[in-house]
């Protein structure tokens, strides 16, 4: 059981969570995820570590509710239990001196990037910040972003703020202009990963991704998280979770993602109704 | 007494097929106190007894059966319990046909003595009345040993040096006790609360747990041996093997130790009133012939599956699964495809599995395993119509743990090289048993180095 010490609403749907856990906190690198259980009959999932104090024993974790376990998680107040909180799992990202590195990070990805940002500029790089969201209230981190970098631009689909676009535009933009990059790291949607390999594979950039398979163990036993990297499958849990975009098969892992759409449905409207009810209940009372 | 010799095994009596294809709870029921007494009387009390040999720690096999048959069945479970803390679990999963049973007299004419069905009784027995005897634990010796991994090695490891006064802590990764016994094999086989009296029971006498810790991870081996005075490592295999053929990693495809965490663990036969989901197949192809072949077979026709096929590329007799499991499975109705092996899976357009292609195998020449070499048959390709198929081809040695631990000397398949007298490792003061010893192997097997292991470290740190 692992206490919750504090959360805050960082946009619709995107909650951050302090969660108490010393040894972890002491042990991460950037890069590296958690498994969390919320309860006892919940799934293992996934989470990337955003940050961590290793003085007060916490780490810090960042959650857009999307299916059951997220949203069941969203609903958790401070000073509440998780069941299981197990890590710090997966290779750190290879934290050294690149030159001049862009990292991306689109949606919920930007948590994720920024501890890799502010690794990386510790390291002595120059680093471009690229986050994207869809639209202006969904954009999350922007001052913890802007700390972590040189230069952030900031992208919105719907063109609310920022740059009218996606995160793709500002790194096609700065290839065009024949900017120095000598490494893009970059952590969001699939597709988004998908977009970015696409762009930086004709010059040639060496781009890391974050993948984000499904996963129940995160320590290599159940082979859940199959990725194919170069035509040879890996295990993004111990392998990864970074790989070399430009050899991922991003298809087939929008195939394998979407392996339990219909279950997650159901068990997305249920927990709806469960707490529709219990809403009602309430107000009843 | 003079005692009459009764050719066959007293049977033991269990769920009927099919009713027990439709639910988790355990097929054979155990014996009664009278059919176990009747099996007992069928031991000759061998003046040389062969079976304690077959049995890998040597239970005192004639003296516990002669309990049985005097109807003194505490006695019994204290007997075996003097060199196996997890009878009940023993009894249950043991290959007793390749041990003990194996050895027994009786076995050269007609059925063996059913040790495995005694020693499953007398355990059941003492727990279920609510007996269960605490050994007397000696002062504390204010030594600390740790214990990675939960499964059989480690547990009985955590018994053996708790009942000789040291502090032991058990890490396990899952946030369920038990290793392989508790996500591999499913609860028609060995229902979990068995499986949690018996960590109970250790934890009644102070071993302390910590699951959800991942050693190599939240803490290395090196800081484990900073405020432990040993470290055992017993963390299984735990790597799935593929078969490295085309469509593996098409939507439906899994792993056995995933497919059967997702259902044991998770308890994904309870979605959605559990959140793990699995994929109920249609038509399900397990690859393989061992047990764990054999658990996830049987499990997918649980799920609903309305043929559940068993592929092994050798024969019936070759088949490295207990003997019962197969008999189970058979009765079940699980359909043995023999001496075929998958060439590819096929995708639908979406990525999921729609036909595994198969060949045809004749069997060839023994091998290195001793076994006739299973050889394709050209030209004798065909397909099978498939929503689900479960790769349980064996595991290899997970790397998680070894990669952090520097100096740990491994073999060529990446698992522990260890004194053979102590189960000492490369490195001082680290000791390893089991799976991550010996590659995939027994429960018993586990047990067995899990003892020696605990002898040598008590002898280096009393």
């Amino acid at each position: 059981m692992r206490k919750i010490v504090a959360k805050e609403v960082l946009a619709p749907g995107i909650k951050k969570f302090v969660i108490e856990h010393p040894q972890i906190a002491r042990k991460r690198q950037p890069g590296q995820f958690v498994i969390v259980r919320v309860h006892p009959e919940g799934e293992r999932f996934p989470l990337t570590i955003a940050d961590a104090d290793p003085e007060r024993g916490t780490i810090t974790l960042v959650v857009q509710e999307i299916g059951h376990s997220t949203l069941e998680l969203g609903r958790k107040e401070p000073g509440d239990f998780l069941m299981d909180v197990v890590g710090p799992l997966g290779r750190p990202t290879p934290i050294r001196h690149y030159g001049r590195v862009v990292c991306m990070g689109g949606g919920v990805g930007v948590a994720e990037i920024y501890p890799v940002a502010r690794a990386l500029k510790e390291a002595g790089n120059e680093v471009v910040g690229i986050i994207g969201a869809r639209t202006r209230e969904l954009v999350i981190m922007e001052a913890e972003m802007r700390s972590a970098t040189h230069q952030l631009i900031v992208c919105t689909d719907d063109g609310s703020y920022g740059v009218h676009g996606l995160v793709t535009r500002p790194l096609q933009e700065m290839i065009d202009r024949a900017e120095r990059i000598d490494h893009v790291f970059c952590i969001g949607p699939v597709p988004m990963m998908k977009a970015v390999a696409e762009v930086t594979r004709r010059p040639g950039i060496p781009t890391s991704v974050s993948l984000n398979p499904i996963m129940v163990d995160g320590t290599g036993m159940c082979g859940a998280c199959r990725v194919t990297v170069g035509g040879v499958t890996r295990f993004a849990c111990v392998d990864g979770p970074d790989f070399d975009a430009h050899e991922v098969d991003f298809d087939e892992l929008m195939k394998r993602l979407a392996q339990y759409r219909v279950e997650e449905q159901m068990s997305l409207e249920m927990l709806r109704r469960r707490i529709e009810e219990a809403g009602l209940a309430r107000a009843a009372s | 007494m003079p005692r009459e010799v009764v050719p066959t095994k007293t049977p033991m009596p269990e769920q009927d097929p099919k009713e027990r294809v439709r639910n988790f709870r355990e097929v054979p029921y155990g014996y009664t106190e009278e059919l176990a007494i009747q099996e007992a009387l069928r031991c000759l009390q061998c003046k040389k007894p062969t079976c304690i040999a077959g049995c890998p720690v040597n239970i005192d096999i004639p003296g516990f059966i002669d309990l049985v048959a005097k109807g003194d069945f505490l006695g019994a479970a204290r007997r075996i319990k003097a060199t196996n803390l997890l009878p009940a679990i023993c009894g249950r999963v043991c290959p007793q046909e390749e041990q003990c049973e194996k050895a027994c007299v009786l076995s050269k004419k007609f059925e063996s003595v059913a040790i495995g069905r005694l020693e499953r009784f007398v355990a059941d027995f003492e727990r279920e009345t609510g007996q269960i005897q605490r050994p007397a634990i000696p002062r504390r010796t204010g030594k600390k040993v740790a214990v990675v991994g939960s499964g059989p090695a480690g547990l009985t490891v955590a018994a053996d040096l708790i009942q000789q006064g040291h502090e032991v802590t058990v890490f396990e990764a899952l946030h369920a006790l038990g290793g392989v016994l508790v996500y591999g094999i499913p609860e028609f086989r060995l229902p979990k609360s068995i499986l949690e009296a018996e960590v109970n029971f250790l934890a009644s006498l102070g071993v302390q747990f910590e699951p959800s810790y991942v050693i190599g991870k939240t803490e290395t081996v090196d800081e484990l041996l900073e405020r432990f005075d040993a470290v055992f490592l017993g963390v299984g295999a735990g790597l799935p093997h593929f078969m490295r053929i085309p469509g593996e990693n098409l939507n439906g495809v899994y792993s056995a130790n995933e497919y059967l965490t997702r259902a044991n663990l998770m308890r994904a036969y309870m979605f959605p009133e559990w959140d793990t989901p699995i994929k109920k197949g249609k038509n399900v192809a397990v690859i393989g012939g061992g047990n764990t072949a054999m658990d996830a077979v049987r499990t997918a026709l649980r799920l609903g599956a309305e043929n559940a096929y068993l592929i092994y590329r050798r024969s019936r007799a070759e088949m490295p699964a207990r003997l019962e499991e197969i008999h189970h499975a058979e009765e079940e109705g699980v359909q043995f495809r023999l001496l075929e092996n998958p060439t590819r899976i096929i995708g639908d357009d979406k990525g999921w599995v729609k036909e595994i292609e198969l060949i045809s195998m004749q069997l060839g020449e023994p091998d290195e395993s001793g076994r006739r070499r299973p050889v394709p048959i050209p030209g004798s390709e065909h397909r099978l119509e498939v929503d689900t198929v479960v790769v349980a081809v064996g595991q290899g040695a997970n790397p998680l743990l070894i990669s952090t631990t520097p100096g740990l000397k491994t073999n060529r398949w990446g698992y522990l090289e260890v004194d053979p007298e102590t189960g000492e490792t490369s490195r001082e003061r680290v000791y390893a048993g089991g799976d991550i010893v010996r590659g995939g192997a027994t429960v018993i097997l586990a047990m067995g180095d899990g003892r020696r292991a605990a002898r040598a470290i008590h002898e280096r740190i009393r």
